[in-house]
């Protein structure tokens, strides 16, 4: 028998990793990524391989030459930075825009901070949301969904039902397939079906909890609802409309959970996905832009560590004193 | 079915020696008992170096009402009065007694008899479990009689028998409630007497479901007591977690259970209540698991007090080989061991080896911010948020973020993904903020 260890208690530990929580997130986003994949075809391809490969590509860089430190990019943090980045693009995107993306997502939002855990903001829509300022053109078309699509930069394009919304197109899809996905938008965003089967699936392996989610979603359609039903032809869209549209589930899902950037209890989880509800539809309804989860979520990231300083935890034998 | 409310883990049971017999641990050569056994002031020693002793002597006189008198488990000769290694590693003050024989003291009856009877009063009761030295045998070993002694104008209605074992690898109290039920029952009987109060509950987590069965039957021919089936949940045998599980009342912060008109005691507790007061017993042994993936006979074993650990392995084939940590407890809350001299004392529950394989801690990462520790903090508490504190030495936030009402379970550290040592800097919190704390109080 060797020396004895001596060490404080606890001596067993539950197994997690952060690994073990990031292939999880990977697994949830399966059906989201297979959806992206049937409508959008070789361009869905190219892009999510791009985005992954140079996100992880830029974080082994920077850590290995930068910051002579460590290189930990098999915790899998930057191969699925890359990911939710690429899910949120449009799938006609050239390749060089997406390597610049995933530059600003790792290199700006995420390693000069002090890497994983430290990030302030969420790096992938910092690198979406810098896209969508730097190449407007090229970020708000969207190729028409056709099954197996193999066009990449040539696809047929069309406008989001978003965009639709706020210009004068006409063509606006029903709500089953805006629900299974048959309409155009980004590559991840399009079926609210499969990022809810992501979610229940994150949500029964406790990746998640259902606090910032579901109060996102609620509170869009609450106010939404209220505004539809106040004046229904200045806001001619239905509460279901607005929940099912645009980035909204893959944001309240995917996006604002993000554990770094999000609230650390209960209490604050809520705040701030009432939060990004509210500056959600306050974009969509009277901004100039048809979307604004990303933004919202950017905004509510930047208070987060407010709410972490006001918001407490429930503490044990606070209210109850019979 | 009833649990704590608030968070809470259920790490995997391991529980090896369930359903094993309770065996008699055979008598050592020495046992080697420490003045301190239990919490309060250290008890003074009645005896002197060639002092002959039988079973059930008094042998150290307790320091005070917050302190417990001890019993000579054995019978001999006190060959020394020196110092002996307790399981925290530090050395202690301890009496020597050479094992001669086994005679007891007369008055003790070692029948197997069941005395359901009992007339004494509240304060006679009281008074034999002082006498006995019986402490609370979950491992924080607060003398039983101060818990029965509310201070000046709190009353208790209820008592709560901690039967949880919730701790992963531990039996004893288990195998002791299969054994022994309807001990354990006239043991509660008398604490109600003793409590003054008309109800008892007894909290069994639902892994135990024999025992809840047997005590339910058993309990059907006494009056008051009710059993408790709980959803499995660490930390649940915490005193806290415990009342607000049962009778869904939570102590407020740096209160005492009787502030919610509870009082509770442990289960092996309640037994060594029968035996002192329905048998004239002190508290001289105890039940305790001997238990590891690669120890071969793992079970539970009756050992007298003050035996070294090393003889009890003895008797189960030794220390495995691939033995990499030694625990006095379970692996949440227990102890790692530097070495195996250290003797069984009133608060042991269990000797758990864990292989070298697992014995050591992964390495520490950033922090991701998942707030798992937060959601599943039973006090409702922010662990990432006090060790950061604590590494950067912020003890007054530590004492506003109520550092004080860590009960250290080890939740924080035994889930954080990064395996960061969540539970050290809280307890250096602790240690620290509790000396500002006194300081400040000893300034008024």
């Amino acid at each position: 028998m060797a020396k004895l260890i001596i060490s404080p208690s606890p001596h067993v530990h539950s197994g997690d990793s952060i690994s073990n929580k990031m292939i999880g997130v990977f697994i949830a986003l399966i059906p989201a990524y297979l959806v992206g994949l049937y409508f959008f075809g070789l361009g869905a391809l190219i892009i999510s391989i791009t985005a992954m490969l140079s996100c992880v590509a830029f974080e082994y860089l920077i850590q290995k030459f930068l910051l002579k430190g460590s290189v930990t990019i098999f915790d899998g943090s930057a191969l699925l930075t890359g990911l939710l980045l690429a899910m949120n693009l449009p799938t006609n995107i050239p390749v060089w825009m997406v390597v610049v993306g995933s530059l600003v997502a790792i290199g700006v939002a995420k390693m000069p901070f002090g890497g994983l855990g430290n990030n302030p903001f969420n790096p992938a829509l910092v690198g979406r949301v810098f896209m969508l300022i730097s190449f407007p053109a090229a970020m708000t078309v969207w190729p028409v969904p056709v099954p197996l699509n193999m066009h990449y930069l040539d696809a047929l394009t069309a406008a989001t039902p978003l965009a639709v919304l706020k210009g004068q197109f006409s063509n606006i899809p029903d709500t089953l397939n805006m629900f299974i996905g048959h309409k155009g938008g980004s590559m991840g965003e399009v079926s609210a079906l499969a990022l809810l089967v992501g979610m229940v699936y994150m949500l029964i392996r406790k990746i998640i909890s259902w606090h910032i989610p579901v109060s996102i979603m609620l509170t869009v359609f609450v106010f939404s609802g209220i505004l539809h039903w106040a004046n229904p032809n200045a806001f001619i869209a239905t509460p279901l409309f607005h929940l099912l549209t645009g980035g909204l589930m893959l944001g309240a899902i995917f996006m604002a959970t993000d554990y770094v950037t999000s609230p650390m209890n209960p209490g604050g989880m809520l705040i701030y996905g009432v939060g990004i509800g509210i500056i959600t539809v306050v974009i969509r309804v009277f901004g100039s832009y048809p979307e604004g989860i990303s933004f919202a979520i950017l905004i509510m990231n930047g208070v987060t560590p407010l709410i972490n300083t006001y918001v407490k935890p429930k503490r044990f034998g606070e209210v109850k004193k019979k | 079915m009833k649990r704590f409310k608030m968070g809470g883990v259920h790490p995997k049971e391991n529980k090896l020696s369930a359903g094993k017999q309770i065996v008699e641990a055979t008598l050592p050569k020495q046992v080697v008992i420490p003045l301190v056994q239990s919490l309060g002031a250290p008890g003074q020693s009645v005896v002197a170096v060639g002092d002959v002793v039988k079973v059930g002597q008094l042998i150290v006189k307790a320091g005070g009402f917050v302190s417990a008198n001890i019993h000579s488990s054995v019978s001999g000769k006190i060959s020394a009065i020196g110092t002996t290694i307790d399981a925290s590693g530090y050395n202690v003050p301890a009496v020597f007694i050479e094992v001669e024989g086994d005679e007891w003291l007369k008055t003790i009856d070692r029948t197997n008899d069941l005395k359901r009877e009992c007339n004494l009063s509240s304060e006679e009761i009281i008074k034999t479990i002082t006498d006995a030295g019986i402490v609370g045998m979950g491992g924080a070993t607060f003398p039983t009689h101060v818990k029965l002694s509310p201070p000046p104008g709190k009353k208790a209605d209820v008592l709560i028998i901690n039967a949880v074992e919730c701790e992963p690898y531990l039996t004893c109290d288990h195998q002791l409630m299969l054994e022994k039920p309807l001990e354990i029952l006239v043991g509660v009987t008398i604490l109600m007497k003793a409590a003054k109060v008309t109800k008892a509950y007894i909290g069994i987590e639902n892994n135990k479901k024999d025992a809840i069965e047997l005590l339910k039957q058993t309990a059907r021919s006494f009056t008051g007591i009710e059993i408790v089936p709980l959803r499995v949940q660490y930390p649940q045998g915490g005193e806290k977690q415990l009342i607000d599980a049962v009778i869904g009342r939570q102590i407020p912060s740096g209160a005492l259970p009787v502030e919610v008109g509870a009082v509770v005691q442990n289960v092996a507790t309640a037994f060594a209540v029968y035996e002192a007061i329905q048998k004239h017993k002190p508290l001289i042994d105890r039940v305790i698991t001997i238990t590891g993936k690669s120890i071969k006979s793992h079970g539970n074993y009756r050992v007298r007090l003050g035996t070294p650990m090393n003889s009890v392995v003895e008797q189960v084939g030794g220390i495995p080989e691939d033995t990499g940590k030694i625990i006095s407890g379970g692996p949440m809350m227990g102890k790692a061991l530097k070495t195996l001299e250290v003797p069984v004392v009133k608060g042991t529950s269990g000797i758990l080896f864990i292989p070298t394989f697992a014995a050591t801690r992964k390495n520490m990462q950033n922090c991701i911010r998942c707030a798992k520790c937060v959601v599943d903090c039973p006090m409702g508490l922010e662990p990432f948020l006090l060790m950061s504190q604590g590494e950067r030495s912020m003890w007054t936030e530590m004492e506003k973020d109520r550092v004080m009402d860590c009960i250290e379970c080890g939740i924080c550290s035994y889930t954080c993904p990064s395996n960061r040592p969540l539970l050290d800097y809280i307890r250096l919190g602790k240690t620290t903020v509790g000396k500002i704390i006194r300081n400040r109080q000893a300034k008024k």
